[in-house]
Order: structure tokens, then C-alpha cells, then sequence
């Protein structure tokens, strides 16, 4: 049995501090340590989508990055997106346009919604297809996922324009 | 109490907080104190002896607190259950942990028990299995050969079972027929691939003797009847949750080795124990579905009248029976009329052993081989008398008065207007100017192709004579004391959204707050009974179930009324929610103060019992028969042999519609899944019975890129099967959608004279069809 390293990690904005195995991976960090199971696991090969996650800033697919590999890093999780009561746009963007039927690739859709609209405040149709293309969805066939991501664009731009920082961190 | 109506509205789902959220608990959230981790052994090999077994390595493991092979358990859990029925069926024993031989890549062999998953999955790699390999059959029609091997040396082939159904003339109708078109067909098998994949959690009380599973599964009741069974416990000393469930397309319909496994070990260790299945697993020893290969014969009259259709298949069974393995084909046999009116038909099936995992209900089980085989044929007979593909699926429809149809396969269609959907679809996609268009690229060398399909298929499963485990729904309505209502279903939604179409439905009859319903299901200690959620039967039997529920807390609400407002039970009348006596709208009784009054039991009409809940079980007098038609444009580049979808329309009727947004979702992604079919997908096993399409990088589901925007729209036609008018859309624009794919791209590639090609439609396919072609012509040019 490997030794443990001790890493720390802030997780939608709280600081988490553990001993891990070297090996474990950050999904199961997050699922098992931390207890934040939102985040999903489908295929563990970073094929499907359902563990992305925001660290540092970038999308990533937790099953393939190890917990040591976030250790001082900043990770944003399906979770930490609402303030309070109040939905992210995102997530009122995936509920008003019937985003989702299992809901098990939701949250990783959400988060590679969320990097693509840090990136691109209007995206067409094309690029939105482009950008859940790591994202597998059985349910849906992403129709209503693209609805929602436009609505989702719709209203932030909105609020941008009273100044509102896309970022809930 | 302002209450809109409800049904038929576009209700946003009330199950999406949690799970947009993150909040919601799938099988693998749920954490109990002490759990256990299972991971399990799987065969590498697709037929061999097992000669021994070491695991001494394996529980040298540091965390690893035991591990299990076959003969640990030996006869202490049941069999694998088959239960559709076959008089000539033949069902090999499947053991939940495999001790003498194995028979697909991914048969349980043993199984470890540790501390976490990491330490369990570890530990795999330190059991060693001596394996004797054995000769291997993996494709179904040379398991037929007399050189095959034989699977399960209890019988002298591989035959699993066979199947015939014929009705009318059939000898006389192909001597007379102007035309007989044949062709082979090939269904590919195909993966489910839920995204989340399967996994249970098992909890034993010995004090109270009660075992507890959750799992992630499509049929509780079901499945707890089922571990009873198999762990020789008491039926009603197991419960079965089924928590959030990440998708099912019918591979979650089933009973499988792993769900008894992890009860026996709860049981045994008397610690609670987890399995979640990798998604290499789920490839490997999750069911498949389709997997037929046939012939298909089909008789016509010069001027389209189609008078016969045979056909001959042979089912790719796998190399065990799961819970409906035998059920699957005699479907695609009922549904061989299409909606169309086809006097003689026949089908013989031959359910073929391979060394492969079972096929078994996929989105759509059997209707769509059954859809694909008649709307092929309907193109290829209509190319064959030089008609339009519009022009002979109108001459063979059943007219709108001739419903209720009865097929020649013994089906009554309930109700339907197949020309309608049609019509509409043509004026949708712009068929006229897609046609001339069409005319205009192939003179310039671009290949486009519109193709059809009028599909017609069995939903609301279904009278419980037809069905191998009952076909009834339950359901039951509860008003709290407080007023708020409780719904009980035996169905098991797992994306379908009934936890707001039910709720929706209710709201209606009781004149509620939608806010003041909540929907449980999925738990067999809560929901008296119930069969589940399959066969796209959820709606139109679950909540047929819950509305007469529904009405008889009305009634009882009624006298309740009556009583205390000393009027006669004619003169009430309901409205917003309130009963009031005729004429004194004025002073009105809610519900909320009923239910009070109903649990108080103080002054309650006599000999009633107190309390204010119903219960009700529907069982369906037929199936339904939901149809629609689909047309779909797609250009095919000879040069790359990439196909385009450039428009796809759809046309669906389900009957009545409950809630339009969740019934276009079920349409979108039955499309997209059918569409899978049809392009890409596909279970490639190698003759050694390796499987190639191991991973999703090798087993190749649509993504987001691959699909185009669906056009929606719809006829209404209600089924008179139930009250509620709804036929189901769970499987529909699967069926649908596949051949109007195919269609389309043969008819792309028929100045290549292709006349067919089997799915899925790769690129690579099509590119070789159409160098063969100019190759040849360009042969014959020198």
C-alpha cells in the first residue's frame, strides 16, 4: 500500500485538506472523501462526460485526473453552482427547456456548458454541438440540451449587461 | 383554489431540481456505515473449462476481507430466471458465479470482497483461474452448422428455441403474386449503454431478517420477487429500492446474476456491500439487444397491393437466457404486418446459442426488427415495380373506419389514421421539392436520398395473458391529513418524468395544487405492488392505474361531502378543488378540509372507514398501437461515403398527450437512438467470441455533432384501451426512425444500383459500395 499525501483542495469555495493514496482519482475524492456525489462516473476512460468538473478555471474529466493533481487548486463542482435558492442559469436553462431525462450525464453537461459560455457569450448552434461533444447523452438526443444551453446563453448575457460576473465563486 | 388545467400542458419537470442540483442518489451515492466494496472476475476467454481456481493471493491483499467462487455458493442461490415461456425452449443453468466452464467474455467467475474499491479491484488481478479453452461459436448461423460446436452439451446444437407463426395462403399468394422481392437482413447487435451503469446495494438485518437492495433497475416488484426466488428467502422479508436510476432502454428490465450475488453476500458477511459496474463490464456481461439475421420474402401485385410476407430468422440468443431473452423475437413476429394490410404472413424463428452475452429487450425489443423488415421491403418492392415509396405505403394502409384492424399475425390495432401522419409529414419536409431537388444534384454528381418510414408498433404492455409476469398496473392516491396528496405508482421512472405526468393527471381529477402532489415509486416496502416501467406501458397503464385511483378518492370525497353538508350525492357538484351543493357555489367543502375530516372519522357517513386513499389496479383489455411517419433527407459523398442528414421530420401519434415537453423528449432521444442504429452502432464480438467494441471509444454512440435537429409534430388519435387516451412513446421514434435512415441512404446510392445495405452505415461501408460500382462500370467502359 502506497503512502498518503496530503493535498489541498478549495472545493466551491471551501478548503478541503486530506491524506489520499497517490493513486486515487479526483472523482472519487470528491465522491468518497469529500462526499460530493453529484458528479458522476459512466465509462472511467474520460470518454463520456459524466464526471466533468471545473479545475482552475478549465473543464476537466475527473476520472482521469489524479487527487494529487488538483492539491492547491480550485475545483467548482455540479454543487457549488446555485446561490442558495437561486439556480444558475445553466441549470434554469437545462430545467425550462426539458434538458435532461435521467439527469446522469447532467451535471457534466452543465459543467462543459459552464466552460463554454466562459469562452463564448453566443455561441450558435454548431458550436454548442462542438462543445458537449465530449459529453455523451442517452436520453435526450441533445436537442433540448442545445435549446437549453441557448437559453442559458440568453439570460447571462442579460445579466452581463448589469454587470454580473458569469463566475458564482 | 385556482387550478388550470393540467394535462396536456407543458409542465416543467418537478423531478429536475435534485438533479440539475447534484442532489439526487443514484445506486452509487448511497453510503451505509460498515459498506463493503464488490468487484468481480470476469472470463476472458468465450467458452472454457474452469479447472481451478486460486484466490489465496487475492485475500493476502491488505483490506480485502474475503472472496467468493461458484463453488462457495454452490446451490445456496438459484439460477439466472428466464420467464418468458417457449415450449421448445431450452434453458441452460446460469449460475450467478460460473464454477465449471464459462461461455462469453465477462461470465462471472468470482467475486472480492473489500474495504474500499480500489482494494477490491486490486485483489482481482491476484486470483488466478486455470482455464481450459474450448472450441468457440460466436456468429449465430454457423452455430447452426453441423461443425459447430455445441455450447451446452445438455442438447445435441445450439438451438435455444424455436418460434412459427403463418397465417393465410401463403403457397398460393407467392405462385400468384407478380413480383416477390427477397432480401437478407441483418440486425446488428446492438449495446443499451445507460449512462449509468448497473450497481446494487445490499443490506441484511438478521435480528429482523430483512434483506434490502437497492439497485439500479427498471422492475422492483418484480425483481423482488425474483431474489426471493433465488436466495430462497421469504418474499416478504425483501425489499427493493430503486433509487435514482441513470437511464434503461430495457437493460435494467431484467434479473441478473450480480443483483443475488450481492444479497447472498450481504447475507453471509452480514455487512452491507456495494458493486458498481465499470463500464467495460457493462458492455460485456450487461444485456444486448437486436442481433437477427434473416431472409425476407415479400409478395406484391403489379400495381403495390402487397399480398404476403415471410420471413425466416435466426435470433442471436448469447450463451444464456436473461429474464425475456425468448419473448424478444416472437414481438418482431406480431408486428410483422406494419401498418399495413397484409393478408398472409409468416415467421419462423430460431433462437440460436452463441458464446456471446444474452440478447435481450433494447429500446423498442422486436419492433424495430419487425419496423425495419416491413418499411425495407416496402421500398425495395416499390423500386422493384418502378412506383413512389409514398404511393405504395397509401395503397396498403388500413383505412381510418377500418379500425379496430385486426392484422393476420392476431393483432387488433385500437385506433389509427396512418394516411394523416403521412400527409403531414410530406407537407412537413417538402417532399415535392426534396424530390426535384434531388433530380437536380444528381445531375451534377451529388447524391441525395429521402427516405420513409410509416411505422406502426405495441406499446402499453399489455394484457397480463400476453405477458410472461403480468401486464396490470397499481397505483394508489393518498390525501393526508394536511390536504397534500400522495401518489403511489408501481411503475419505475428512471428519465420519463412520471413523477410530474402522474402528478399532472391527479392535479386534474382532484382539483390540487400540482405543488401539493408528490409521486413515489421504486420501492417495493412502500408501493404495495407494481410491475414496472418497460414496453413504453408507464403512462398509458401506470397512470391509467393512478387516475382511477384518483376518481375513487373522489367519490369517497363526495359522500364524504354529502354527508356533511346533509345533501344527496346528485346534488354536489366539484369545481376549483371545492365540493359544494348545487346552487350554493358559496359555501364550498376543499379537499383539505374532507381529508380532516376524513381522518378525524368523527362524523363520517356510516359503516365508511375513515381515512381518505384509494387504490386501483388497471389491467388493459389490448395493447395500443402508437404509429407515425418519418422522412428523413439525407447526401451521401461517394468519395468519403459520409452521409448528411440535411432535414428529418417526425410525425408521431401516441394518442393522447399528458405533457408535450416530456413526449417530445421521448421522441428526440428515441430518434437519436435509432439513429444509432442506423449509422453507427454495433456489438462486434470476433470468431474467437473476443469483443472488440469494448470501451464507447470502440462502441460508437451518437454524439451531440452526429445528430441534426429533430421537426416535430404530431397527430392525435386516443386509444380506446384506456381512460386516459394515451398509447405510449417511450420506444416510438426508435422503431421510426431507423429505416427512414436507411431508406434514405439507399435511395442516395441507387444510381450505384445499391439496393441494400446492412446497418450500421459506416462510412467505410458505403465508400466500398460505391468504388465496386464505378470500379465495375468502369470495367465495362474498356
Amino acid at each position: 500500500m502506497a503512502a498518503r499525501t496530503k493535498v489541498s483542495i478549495r472545493i466551491n469555495g471551501t478548503a478541503y485538506s486530506h491524506e489520499v493514496e497517490p493513486r486515487l482519482l479526483l472523482v472519487h475524492y470528491l465522491r468518497d472523501v469529500v462526499g460530493l456525489t453529484g458528479t458522476h462516473i459512466g465509462c472511467e476512460t474520460s470518454i463520456c462526460g459524466a464526471c466533468t468538473i471545473m479545475l482552475n478555471g478549465a473543464a476537466v474529466k475527473s476520472c482521469t485526473v489524479l487527487t494529487v493533481q488538483a492539491d492547491g487548486g480550485e475545483v467548482l463542482t455540479i454543487e457549488g453552482l446555485a446561490q442558495g435558492e437561486e439556480l444558475h442559469p445553466i441549470q434554469e436553462g437545462f430545467w425550462e427547456c426539458h434538458g435532461l431525462q435521467c439527469g446522469y450525464c447532467t451535471p457534466g453537461m452543465i459543467l462543459s456548458t459552464y466552460q463554454l459560455l466562459l469562452r463564448d457569450s453566443k455561441p450558435s448552434e454548431d458550436e454548442i454541438r462542438h462543445a458537449i461533444d465530449g459529453n455523451l447523452c442517452r436520453c435526450t438526443g441533445y436537442q433540448h440540451i442545445v435549446d437549453a444551453v441557448q437559453y442559458a446563453a440568453k439570460k447571462l448575457r442579460q445579466k452581463a449587461v448589469g454587470n454580473r460576473i458569469l463566475d458564482p465563486i | 383554489m385556482p387550478v388550470s388545467k393540467l394535462v396536456g400542458a407543458k409542465v416543467r419537470r418537478r423531478e429536475d431540481p435534485r438533479l440539475i442540483r447534484g442532489l439526487a442518489h443514484y445506486v452509487d451515492d448511497i453510503s451505509l456505515p460498515g459498506i463493503l466494496h464488490v468487484a468481480i472476475l470476469r472470463s476472458p476467454y468465450a467458452h472454457a473449462r474452469i479447472k481451478g481456481i486460486q484466490t489465496e493471493a487475492a485475500l493476502q491483499v491488505p483490506r480485502v476481507v474475503a472472496v467468493f467462487t461458484g463453488s462457495d455458493i454452490g446451490d445456496r442461490v438459484g439460477a439466472v430466471p428466464v420467464a418468458s415461456q417457449n415450449p421448445t425452449l431450452r434453458v441452460p443453468k446460469r449460475a450467478v458465479l460460473a464454477s465449471d466452464k464459462v461461455c462469453f467474455v465477462g461470465e462471472a467467475v468470482a467475486a472480492v470482497v473489500a474495504e474500499d474499491r480500489y482494494a477490491a479491484t486490486d485483489a482481482l488481478d491476484r486470483i488466478r483461474v486455470d482455464y481450459e479453452p474450448l472450441p468457440v461459436v460466436s456468429d449465430p448461423e454457423k452455430a447452426l452448422g453441423r461443425e459447430s460446436p455445441v455450447i451446452h452439451s445438455e442438447w445435441p446444437d445450439n438451438v435455444a428455441f424455436r418460434w412459427t407463426l403463418k397465417q393465410g395462403n401463403l403457397s398460393k399468394v407467392f405462385k400468384d403474386a407478380d413480383k416477390v422481392v427477397k432480401q437478407r437482413l441483418v440486425h446488428q447487435r446492438l449495446a443499451p449503454i445507460a449512462l449509468e451503469p448497473r450497481g446494487v446495494v445490499a443490506r441484511y438485518f438478521p435480528g429482523e431478517g430483512e434483506l434490502t437492495l437497492w439497485s439500479s433497475t427498471q422492475i422492483p416488484h418484480l425483481l423482488k420477487t425474483q431474489l426471493s426466488l433465488m436466495l430462497k428467502l421469504p418474499e416478504n422479508y425483501v425489499r427493493v429500492i430503486a433509487p435514482e436510476v441513470g437511464g434503461g432502454f430495457g437493460s435494467k428490465l431484467n434479473v441478473y446474476a450480480e443483483e443475488a450475488l450481492l444479497g447472498y453476500l450481504a447475507m453471509k458477511l452480514n455487512r452491507p456491500v456495494k458493486w458498481i459496474e465499470g463500464r467495460r463490464e457493462n458492455i460485456q456481461a450487461t444485456i444486448h439487444g437486436r442481433g437477427q439475421v434473416g431472409e425476407v420474402e415479400v409478395a406484391a401485385e403489379r400495381d403495390g397491393t402487397i399480398l404476403g410476407l415471410q420471413y425466416r430468422v435466426i435470433a442471436d440468443i448469447g450463451a444464456y437466457h436473461q429474464l425475456l431473452t425468448p419473448g424478444i423475437p416472437p414481438l418482431t413476429g406480431l408486428m410483422l404486418s406494419g401498418a399495413y394490410k397484409i393478408p398472409a404472413i409468416s415467421i419462423e424463428v430460431t433462437g440460436v446459442f452463441t458464446n456471446k452475452m444474452s440478447t435481450d429487450a433494447y429500446r423498442g425489443a422486436g419492433r424495430p426488427e419487425a419496423t425495419y423488415v416491413v418499411e425495407r421491403m416496402m421500398d425495395r418492392v416499390a423500386r422493384e415495380l418502378g412506383m413512389d415509396p409514398v404511393k405504395i405505403r397509401r395503397k396498403n394502409f388500413p383505412k381510418p373506419k377500418e379500425f379496430p384492424f385486426k392484422t393476420a399475425t392476431g393483432l387488433v390495432y385500437d385506433s389509427g389514421n396512418y394516411q394523416l401522419a403521412l400527409d403531414k409529414a410530406l407537407k412537413l419536409v417538402g417532399y415535392e421539392k426534396w424530390k426535384r431537388q434531388q433530380k437536380r444534384l444528381r445531375s451534377q454528381g451529388r447524391y441525395l436520398g429521402i427516405g420513409l418510414s410509416t411505422y406502426v408498433e405495441i406499446c402499453a404492455m399489455g394484457p397480463s395473458a400476453a405477458m410472461p409476469a403480468g401486464g396490470w398496473e397499481y397505483g394508489a392516491v393518498r390525501v393526508e391529513p394536511t390536504g397534500k396528496v400522495t401518489i403511489l405508482t408501481g411503475v419505475s421512472p428512471h428519465g420519463q418524468g412520471q413523477e410530474t405526468s402522474f402528478a399532472q393527471i391527479v392535479a386534474d381529477e382532484l382539483g390540487v395544487e400540482i405543488d401539493d402532489i408528490t409521486v413515489i415509486h421504486g420501492d417495493t416496502a412502500v408501493v404495495a405492488s407494481g410491475i414496472g416501467t418497460f414496453g413504453s406501458r408507464a403512462t398509458a397503464v401506470g397512470g391509467t392505474a393512478v387516475l382511477q385511483a384518483a376518481q375513487r378518492v373522489k367519490e369517497k370525497a363526495r359522500e364524504i361531502a354529502a354527508h356533511l353538508f346533509e345533501a344527496d350525492l346528485e346534488d354536489l357538484v366539484f369545481a376549483d378543488g371545492k365540493f359544494s351543493v348545487k346552487g350554493v357555489p358559496k359555501k364550498g367543502i376543499t379537499l383539505e378540509q374532507i381529508a380532516l375530516e376524513a381522518h378525524m372519522a368523527r362524523k363520517l357517513p356510516k359503516k365508511m372507514e375513515p381515512g381518505l386513499s384509494a387504490t386501483a389496479v388497471f389491467e388493459p383489455s389490448n395493447f395500443t398501437f402508437p404509429f407515425g411517419a418519418h422522412i428523413c433527407v439525407v447526401e451521401v459523398d461517394p468519395k468519403s461515403g459520409a452521409v448528411e442528414i440535411k432535414k428529418y421530420v417526425a410525425v408521431d401519434d401516441c394518442g393522447k398527450v399528458i405533457n408535450p415537453l416530456l413526449v417530445d423528449g421521448q421522441i428526440q432521444g428515441g430518434i437519436a437512438q435509432g439513429l444509432g442504429q442506423a449509422l453507427y452502432e454495433e456489438v462486434i464480438y470476433d470468431e474467437n467470441g473476443q469483443l472488440l467494441t469494448g470501451s464507447l471509444m470502440d462502441y460508437a454512440l451518437p454524439r451531440a455533432k452526429d445528430v441534426p435537429r429533430f421537426e416535430l409534430a404530431r397527430t392525435e388519435t386516443p386509444t380506446p384501451v384506456n381512460p386516459l387516451g394515451a398509447k405510449g412513446v417511450g420506444e416510438a421514434g426508435t422503431i421510426g426512425s431507423t429505416p427512414a435512415i436507411v431508406n434514405a441512404v439507399v435511395d442516395a446510392l441507387s444510381p450505384f444500383g445499391v439496393t441494400h445495405i446492412d446497418m450500421p452505415l459506416r462510412p467505410e461501408k458505403i465508400w466500398r459500395l460505391c468504388q465496386a460500382k464505378e470500379a465495375a462500370s468502369a470495367g465495362g467502359r474498356r
